[in-house]
């Protein structure tokens, strides 16, 4: 029988190759050898090290290991470009952009072709989603650079950011990098990962040809101590990371104290939840985009499955007759599903962890399909008996591999979705809007997916809570990320007031002894260690004492503040009410918290008086900001909407500024609640007694227990336990820049947000600078729900 | 035969059909299972919408796959200006669908390569049943007031007797769409019935008229209702309305044919009509059905192209297949 009779008979699909040889010819071109694009120049190949093809484990190229010399090079040339390139007008930038955006659709194959034999992802993907969303985003942010100035007043690029960049979606991660940085009017040193640095030396001809001025944009090629010496260099002013959780965690501690901007784009084991009403067989395909997509190796992949018990069985069975019509194969054959892995070290560790899976008990199941009998190939994998306590539902896995596990109803679906160190994306698969709408809110994860997944858009930010980083790709919080308050470079050293001498004689207290409590869950609460410290007036005499709180006293302070974590789900409206009866009963005791600013700091009656009434007037304008800090509705180009949600973070620690002693801390803490965060408040150390005060006037204002904890005592020392606490999601210090780096460093446990004051003096009665956004944006972040739409 | 739970694990593998397959039975109308169907409209559209992309096949598998596409196709003209002589014509063209050159130079002379069958108005059975005597291929009527189908129910279950007296083996009657969209499920349940009855051994097919159902919850539940009552086949539309076969109708429909045959272990044949007209469309229904049912359904008895210009592009690519130039239409004997 001859061929055609033969296939007619079977139907099988036979191969369908994309052509390698214009890629190869690119890279003959080059020798196969490449050095640096530094300041709009190639260097010289260096000490380099082989780029290999895991398709084929060929040879592709030698790439160069950038040395600390040439990234100083190429900062130095960043930093030379920096004044002209961030003097340009928005308009100016935006066609750079653009026509970057229109080079890359130009070439658009022969990036798609190189992407795949690089990394090894099938030609459809890097095709028809990699490269098309490249160009998206400097499209995207070509007009963001020309509305920059209406859209962010008062806001200036960083300067020099030095961007690193992982090996999953090497040019789309490049794209998201390098738009947003460039329309903010930042340079770039940016460092590939060292698997697939390919697509980004095209992208510095792309550079070339679209006639940047030289050192705005700079590629650095290189392994992890590359990277390092980027993150440490001093003249980089921000960075931006893409990668694991656990070099996310280096480089915050590594940058810690150094002032650098910093956003991390991490690790993630996203839910994937499929209610009992779903379009179950719809839900079924969304798993192949969810887990399968690029070998699993996503960031955001729906790696954990949690279905509704009820129809668990039968999900099962068609998930796994749907696994077995995957095709593995060739990247570069347009008709396969899943490629290869993007090097044999990886293979390696999925493979580690499914032993580990199995060897605690979990099912594998892998289907019965054809594989290549060289390259870095895995099939697709299925793990279920397996349970929160197994590693391969804890772990990221990166990799082909599905766990499984179900759950009973709505409330038990958050907690498995929520019983994570992660949050980056998560997906809801139900015909009900109502259930699916209930459910956005509750998962801690930056993106919900409802009845699709693996959707990206520049227009909607991307990016995680808790443990998957913070910073936003994309959207107006993303392009937020490159900017910063222009005022902030101009700040000074803090310097503590020298204190008026008090003029008019204070009022004395020489009634019954007054005692400072700390306050915890809306208690009044005695400190653990049974001590007392002193508050000394501005002449040395004692004005009170307050308990001198340890880390026992922080654990009870979050523990009730976890317990208050409903406030972020009360409506603003009650938040608002609260705020305004906060501020309406303060003011009622103006007199007496003048008083008491006078006794700590001798300031005078004018002057504590209007910190009062600052403290007042900043209630209010938090209750006021509690029902209009809104998000927003992105229209990405497919039949859905996608809401950008303004959330709370969570449990925010605050430990106030060493001056103004009322204003200091209310500055902080009325936008942390009006958001919705609860508070754990470490009063000025020195002058603790005006936030000790403050008790008296919250139990009578309505603010629900564990809402504001108090706890006095050394700032240093409850900061580090703030800091170090795994259950603070957030925390803010005003101080020393010591103690600010200490901070820093401290948070890597559960990477906490961090704002510090560095040392720097914060003018906190500035209306114009704290009133608003600053604050507000810090003591929230964005999820973005994409809900699609059709009848 | 009874239907079995809904909920009971799907066999991992469809079940292969045995020979000569068994016709639907019919089962009794089962609203609870009505009741369960759900949609989903933008994920349906992401994966008809990447068929394309994630499937495709060259050169000889272009080929074969082309070649059984022809065998898939109902041959086809439904105009009001039909004469005996264009049916005629058409069924010539179904006895020799392929040039000479094109099957001798592929070297698939021993492949029986024909349509599936011819379909036509009730005016024309007799012409097209006569025109094809000594092949077999059987001849198709449209019928119970196509396209509309807006006729009273006597005309209409008359209208299935006499084009099948006139000899058409596969009768494809049109439903009221009305009762779709006003949920009457016991309706459109009960008229099925009746025209399967009318049928006899004619095979039935039940077109639902996909673009004016409005919602693909609808489409897919009007196909339950249809399968239950006993069609043979669900096909899509009449290629009157005016959106036809879509890929994203055709997936609710192929889905629902999939949890019928796991609930009921009895295969039904799907056929997508109007507006396919091109080889590579062909290919991409073909590559959904392979995808979602398994190739087993690429057979005619469970897969049907409705189709009349499709037929010549299919033999312009197969001989540009063959020669590596690009053919013209006009080379090609005209359908």
């Amino acid at each position: 029988m001859n061929k055609i009779a033969e296939i007619f008979a079977s139907l099988d699909y036979g191969p369908a190759p994309e052509s390698p040889e214009p890629a190869l010819a690119w890279l003959a071109a080059h020798s196969g050898k490449f050095g640096q694009f530094i300041n709009g120049k190639w260097t010289k190949p260096g000490k380099t090290f082989a780029s290999d093809n895991p398709a084929t484990n060929k040879k592709l190229a030698d790439i160069t290991d950038g040395t600390a010399a040439d990234v100083d090079k190429a900062v130095k040339a960043a930093r030379a470009a920096f004044p002209a390139w961030s003097a340009l007008s928005g308009y100016e930038r935006g066609k750079y952009l653009y026509a970057i955006a229109r080079l890359v659709q130009k070439h658009s194959r022969l990036f798609s072709v190189l992407e795949s034999m690089d990394n090894g992802k099938p030609i459809r993907e890097s095709r028809d989603i990699d490269i098309p969303l490249v160009a998206r985003h400097f499209y995207h942010h070509a007009g963001w650079a020309q509305h920059l100035d209406r859209e962010f007043p008062g806001m200036a690029p960083y300067g020099v950011c030095g961007q690193i960049i992982p090996w999953n979606f090497p040019l789309l991660m490049l794209a998201w990098k390098i738009a947003p940085a460039l329309a903010a009017g930042n340079t770039v040193v940016l460092k590939p990962a060292e698997f697939t640095s390919l697509t980004a030396l095209l992208f510095a001809e792309i550079v070339e040809k679209a006639k940047l001025p030289p050192g705005v944009v700079n590629i650095i090629t290189g392994e992890g101590g590359t990277g390092a010496a980027l993150v440490n260099h001093p003249d980089v002013d921000k960075i931006a990371f893409t990668g694991s959780t656990e070099v996310g965690k280096i480089i915050r501690a590594a940058t810690a104290g150094t002032g650098k901007g910093l956003s991390l784009e991490l690790g993630g084991k996203s839910p994937y939840i499929v209610f009992d009403d779903a379009d179950l067989d719809s839900a079924i395909e969304g798993l192949v985009d969810a887990i399968w997509f690029n070998q699993g190796q996503v960031c955001c992949a729906g790696s954990r499955l949690l279905v509704q018990e009820s129809i668990e069985d039968r999900f099962i069975v068609k998930l796994k007759t749907r696994m077995a019509t995957l095709r593995v194969g060739d990247p570069l054959d347009k008709a396969v599903d899943i490629g290869a892995l993007v090097a044999q070290v990886q293979v390696e560790r999925v493979r580690d962890l499914v032993k580990q899976g199995v060897a605690e008990g979990g099912q594998l199941y892998e289907p019965d399909i054809e594989m290549p009998k060289t390259g870095c190939f895995l099939k697709p994998a299925l793990m279920t008996h397996v349970s929160p306590a197994n590693s391969v539902v804890t772990e990221e896995i990166f990799g082909p591999v599905l766990v499984a596990m179900s759950f009973r109803t709505p409330e038990e679906a958050v907690a498995l979705a929520n019983n994570t160190k992660y949050g980056l994306a998560s997906t809801v698969w139900t015909e009900n809007i109502n259930l699916a709408l209930d459910i956005a809110p509750k998962i801690k994860a930056g993106v919900v997916w409802i009845n699709g997944t693996n959707n990206f858009d520049a227009a909607v930010g991307f990016g995680g809570y808790k443990e998957s980083g913070f910073g936003r790709e994309g959207g107006k919080e993303g392009m937020g990320a490159y900017l910063k308050p222009a005022w902030e470079k101009t700040l000074k050293p803090f310097a503590a007031p020298k204190a008026e001498k008090a003029t008019v004689a204070l009022d004395n207290h020489d009634g019954i002894d007054q005692t400072a409590k700390m306050y915890i869950g809306g208690k009044q609460a005695r400190p653990d260690s049974g001590y007392s410290r002193p508050v000394h007036g501005p002449g040395g005499e004692l004005v009170g004492e307050v308990g001198d709180g340890n880390r026992k006293d922080i654990r009870n302070a979050v523990e009730a503040a976890r317990a208050g974590l409903g406030w972020g789900t009360a409506t603003a409206h009650s938040r608002a009410q609260i705020l305004y009866f906060l501020g309406e009963n303060l003011e009622y005791r103006s007199g007496e918290f003048a008083e008491r600013i006078r006794e700590q700091t001798g300031e005078s009656v004018a002057s504590a008086h209007k910190e009062v009434a600052a403290s007042v007037e900043r209630l209010f304008a938090f209750a006021g900001w509690a029902d209009k800090y809104d998000g927003a509705v992105h229209n990405p180009p497919s039949h859905t909407i996608a809401i950008a949600m303004v959330e709370p973070i969570g449990v925010m620690g605050i430990v106030a500024p060493p001056s103004r002693p009322l204003l200091g801390a209310i500055a902080l803490l009325a936008p942390a609640l009006a958001m919705g965060n609860p508070v754990v408040l470490v009063p000025s150390e020195k002058s603790p007694l005006s936030v000790t005060d403050l008790y008296q006037v919250i139990e009578t204002s309505d603010v629900p227990a564990g809402v504001v904890n108090i706890v006095t005592g050394t700032s240093a020392s409850l900061a580090k336990t703030l800091a170090e606490h795994d259950g603070v999601d957030a925390l803010w210090f005003a101080g020393d820049a010591a103690t600010s780096t200490m901070v820093e460093k401290a948070s890597i446990g559960n990477l906490k947000q961090t704002w510090t004051s560095r040392g720097l003096y914060y003018d906190l009665s500035d209306k114009q600078k704290f009133e608003g956004d600053y604050f507000l944006r810090r003591a929230t972040q964005v999820k973005n729900v994409w809900v699609p739409y059709g009848a | 035969m009874t239907l079995r739970v809904v909920d009971t694990p799907a066999p991992t593998k469809p079940v292969k059909a045995v020979h000569p397959p068994a016709r639907n039975p019919g089962f009794p109308l089962d609203l609870d299972w009505v009741g369960r169907v759900r949609m989903n409209r933008s994920a349906l559209e992401r994966r008809a919408g990447t068929i394309g992309s994630r499937r495709t096949v060259k050169k000889e598998w272009q080929a074969a796959w082309l070649l059984r596409a022809i065998t898939l196709m109902d041959l086809t003209t439904l105009n009001s200006d039909d004469t005996p002589g264009r049916v005629e014509r058409l069924c010539a063209k179904a006895r020799h669908p392929l040039m000479r050159e094109i099957v001798d130079g592929l070297g698939v002379g021993d492949l029986t390569i024909q349509p599936a069958a011819v379909c036509v108005y009730h005016a024309f059975v007799a012409t097209a049943v006569k025109a094809l005597e000594g092949t077999n291929i059987p001849v198709a009527a449209v019928s119970t007031a196509f396209p509309h189908g807006l006729a009273p129910m006597d005309t209409k279950l008359r209208e299935i007797e006499e084009s099948v007296a006139a000899g058409a083996k596969e009768i494809d009657i049109v439903i009221e769409r009305h009762m779709v969209l006003n949920g009457d499920w016991q309706a459109l349940y009960d008229q099925i019935k009746a025209f399967r009855k009318a049928c006899g051994d004619a095979h039935i097919k039940t077109i639902l008229g996909t673009g004016e159902l409005a919602t693909l919850n609808n489409v897919a539940k009007a196909s339950l209702v249809c399968m239950l009552a006993g069609a043979d086949f669900i096909k899509t539309s009449t290629g009157k309305e005016k959106v036809n076969a879509t890929l994203p109708t055709s997936l609710a429909m192929i889905r629902m044919i999939r949890w019928f045959v796991e609930e009921t272990g009895v295969e039904i044949g799907y056929k997508p009509a109007g507006g396919i007209s091109s080889a590579k469309t062909a290919l991409d229904y073909m590559a959904l059905m392979k995808e979602e049912l398994g190739t087993h359904w690429l057979q005619p008895h469970l897969f049907r192209f409705g189709a009349s210009s499709l037929l010549t592009d299919i033999e312009r690519q197969l001989e540009h297949n063959l020669t590596g130039h690009y053919a013209a239409d006009y080379r090609i004997p005209m359908v």
